[in-house]
């Protein structure tokens, strides 16, 4: 078996099902930091789809983008955690 | 033979995603749920991004795999205690059958500070020093 076909019909349906039940629970989710915490899983998810879709396209340079992916979800967790916290603090 | 290992590696990664995504969907309570798809997550996206640093076996690719994995080392459990402790303050419920909550009380909601709950003992320890260097002065 060939790693591209393994990766694209094996991998591939794996990680978007997770990242469907991921989903699911950013739907769902009673309060609002569940929704960051999913949101934070969901952003970890793409970075991994992302490595497994410049394998399959041998191009390395998305490499840069999970890079960029990665900051983004540690700086949106921490700006949703500070807002959330001054919004109690101010009511 | 360098193929299976890539593939097993990469599976690996995979199952913990799924497991993560799993966990993250059946848990009972947000603290929970964080304490399951922090660690799994990061574990499982750091074998897959080894795969492919296997995968391509160049010296530049190898260093961003390094400094993407080094990175969400550093940074997943900051942003879960983070958010964990602004959930604690909003005031997210926990699971019935959590009973153990040390946190309880020990918080000032409105300052946001942390006491230690030793601090009557230490205000008494102060009292006691500052008593004995009066004794010594006269």
């Amino acid at each position: 078996m060939n790693i591209d076909d393994f990766l694209a019909y094996i991998i591939m349906p794996i990680l978007s099902t997770s990242s469907l039940l991921v989903f699911i629970r950013f739907l769902m989710g009673p309060s609002l930091s569940d929704r960051v915490v999913a949101l934070d899983l969901l952003i970890t998810i793409g970075i991994a789809i992302i490595a497994v879709y410049s394998i399959i396209s041998h191009r390395p340079s998305f490499l840069d983008i999970a890079m960029i992916f990665a900051l983004i979800a540690f700086l949106s967790t921490v700006a949703f955690s500070y807002y959330l916290e001054k919004r109690k603090r101010n009511e | 033979m360098n193929d299976i290992l890539i593939m097993i590696i990469i599976s690996l990664g995979t199952l913990f995603i799924l497991l993560a995504s799993i966990g993250l969907l059946r848990m009972p309570d947000l603290f929970l749920r964080m304490s399951v798809t922090t660690k799994a997550a990061t574990l499982g996206v750091g074998l897959i991004l080894m795969g492919l640093a296997f995968y391509y076996t160049e010296t530049s690719i190898t260093t961003r795999v390094i400094a993407i994995i080094v990175f969400l080392l550093l940074t997943a459990p900051i942003s879960a205690h983070v958010i964990g402790r602004a959930s604690y303050f909003v005031g997210v419920k926990m699971w019935d059958k959590t009973h153990i909550d040390d946190l309880k009380g020990m918080y000032n909601t409105k300052t946001h500070d942390l006491m230690s709950g030793f601090e009557e003992e230490e205000k008494e320890e102060e009292k006691k020093e500052s008593n004995e260097n009066l004794n010594n002065e006269s």
